[in-house]
């Protein structure tokens, strides 16, 4: 796996900055969404969308684009805000989020927002789904990959582990998961509400390729990204080990920012903690 | 000869398919039951088996929708409605994909199953998720007709395929009439009368003929409205009939509440308001036994809607 350049690899880390600035202002000023989740996928949504897949903001319907699912739905606020640096959305559209009349859902809507390819927000539905586009896509040999990020606490819905027996049945091999596991769900850790653990290990037992990475490490995430669409024969996932409300020193690893905005005094920490302020993000 | 419903819809699946590439079909291990079969016999690379697991099945539906496939989904209607009810309302209705639902076994006579697998509220479900067209064809020439019409329709759908063959209600022509040509949303008049009406779907159009002509022997013209699809409901037919017989009988092979006689009940009040009687599962779980045993005991019956016509005739003085 070719090393990105150090360049690359702030361009990267910059863009996730900017992007994590985009939410804590949108849930903030909308009083609406999920900072905690949003937040903890940033890295990974930035590395797809700037690095990883083959997309064209000015083409959002080109046939022959990556598609990605977002199938922790409620981290529609990162997306969007990763929409929105890539050019799919002006960045202005951000502050309607959550709003009457916004196409800016708290989970996000096919109709209303070019670049997301199905509505999610209803737990375990977005791997499915993402399943049936590559199956179709092996139909029709389409040349595309298609990426899923799925949340940790979704991984106790049973849906999640009927797509992921039929992936390995029909040896899925252009679908790679991204596991965002930061171990805090709605009210409390994982440990307290539902343990997933050993989660690599199901995974593997279901017929899974699974890579374990730090999702905070650009350089892992992407050689992850990569080496997952090498894996023939089987889908593969990336587990990858996140910090729920990550860079919000006061949000990091709690449960009570999974869906909570913060209020004017937050956000302007939560800005300082970003190193938002004053560059216009 | 007159085929089950379910066999007129596994080979017009067929049929269809052959002019149709983007047509798929996935099951949930009962392509047997269903007559899926006949579909991965012909096109074995467009078919999905996707194991006991309806839930991933609807998304995965769906995804392949959005790639432009026209999916059909094939399960027993209990487990399409409840089983599946959010994926269906979620990746299905809400984000409007192509997907063609099918219930099979759909209602109390589903082939001596008992209660688990006795659709009675299926219709109610669907029809309460928006964007979702509901269809109850009465025979396997309607079946051929409605299967072609919901894959030209571009939107989810939810078909009930009954299991066993009940006598035939589309009009053949034979009259001097028209041959009957199903379109979505359009009830079709299988029986003229101007007493009252019996409205039916599915395979209860049949038995309302039957009631019709149990009514006759006692000098009662009644009317047969066939309503195949329950969603969008024929509001016109529906007033035409309140108008011009002033009472009216529906059977559905359902639970009383939800269903057909909802739906009648609904357009009624808002534009014709008139006497009415529900003929079908009284709001309860059914049992194994035989068809005409079960319709008899659950009150369905040809007689059970030809006494419901007559309580709707007193009533009315």
């Amino acid at each position: 796996m070719a090393s990105l350049s150090r360049q690359e690899i702030h361009r990267l880390e910059e863009t996730a900055r900017r992007v994590r600035c985009h939410v804590v202002r949108t849930v903030s000023e909308s009083r609406a969404g999920h900072p905690g989740g949003s937040l903890s996928e940033a890295d990974i949504l930035t590395a797809l969308y700037f690095h990883v897949m083959r997309v064209d903001p000015e083409r959002p319907d080109w046939a022959d684009r990556d598609r990605f699912v977002l199938s922790k739905g409620h981290g529609a606020a990162g997306l969007y805000a990763v929409l929105a640096e890539r050019g799919f959305l002006s960045t202005d559209l951000l502050k309607t989020f959550g709003r009457i009349d916004s196409t800016l859902q708290v989970h996000p809507d096919m109709h209303m927002v070019p670049g997301v390819e199905i509505s999610t927000g209803a737990l375990g539905q977005g791997i499915s789904v993402a399943l049936g586009i590559a199956l179709a896509a092996r139909l029709d040999d389409g040349a595309f990959h298609v990426y899923c990020l799925i949340g940790d606490g979704e991984n106790q819905e049973g849906e999640v582990w009927e797509a992921a027996q039929t992936a390995a049945h029909y040896s899925v091999d252009n679908l790679t998961v991204v596991l965002d596991y930061n171990r805090v769900q709605l009210f409390g850790t994982l440990d307290e509400i539902m343990d997933i653990a050993p989660i690599t290990d199901k995974w593997r037992s279901f017929g899974w390729h699974v890579i374990e990475i730090d999702g905070h490490d650009m350089q892992q995430i992407i050689d992850a990204l990569e080496s997952a669409k090498q894996i023939e024969g089987k889908p593969c996932i990336i587990v990858a080990h996140t910090v729920k409300g990550k860079g919000v020193s006061y949000m990091e690893g709690k449960s009570a920012w999974h869906g909570k905005p913060p209020d004017a005094e937050q956000l302007a920490q939560a800005w300082a903690d970003l190193g938002c302020a004053g560059r216009g993000s | 000869m007159i085929k089950a419903p379910r066999e007129a819809f596994g080979h017009t699946l067929v049929e269809l398919a052959r002019e149709n590439p983007d047509i798929v079909v996935l099951d949930a291990d009962l392509a047997s039951s269903t007559r899926v079969t006949y579909f991965k016999e012909a096109f074995l690379e467009r078919f999905f088996q996707m194991g006991v697991a309806e839930q991933n099945m609807m998304g995965v539906a769906a995804g392949m929708a959005l790639m432009g496939k026209v999916p059909f989904v094939s399960t027993f209607a209990v487990f399409a409605s409840r089983r599946a009810c959010d994926q269906v309302a979620i990746s299905v209705a809400h984000c409007r994909t192509n997907v063609k639902i099918v219930g099979a076994y759909s209602g109390i006579v589903s082939g001596n199953n008992g209660a688990t697998h006795q659709a009675v509220e299926d219709v109610g479900i669907m029809r309460a998720i928006p964007h979702m067209v509901v269809v109850d064809p009465g025979d396997d020439v309607e079946m051929a007709q409605v299967v072609r019409a919901i894959v030209a329709y571009d939107g989810p759908v939810y078909l009930r395929v009954t299991r066993d063959v009940w006598p035939r209600v589309s009009p053949d022509g034979s009259d001097g009439g028209q041959p009957y040509e199903f379109a979505l949303g359009k009830g079709v008049q299988v029986r003229s009368g101007s007493d009252v009406t019996l409205i039916g779907s599915g395979m209860m159009t049949s038995q309302c003929v039957e009631a019709a002509d149990l009514l006759a022997r006692l000098g009662i013209a009644a009317r047969v409205l066939h309503m195949p699809t329950l969603k969008p409901v024929d509001v016109e037919a529906i007033v035409a009939a309140a108008e011009e017989t002033g009472g009216i009988v529906t059977a559905e092979n359902h639970n009383i509440y939800g269903g057909l006689g909802s739906a009648v009940a609904e357009v009624l009040v808002e534009h014709a308001p008139a006497r009415m009687k529900r003929v079908g599962i009284r709001d309860c779980y059914g049992e194994c036994g035989g068809n005409a045993d079960l319709l008899c005991k659950y009150g369905m019956s040809p007689q059970h809607i030809a006494e419901a016509a007559q309580s709707v005739l007193a009533a009315g003085g």
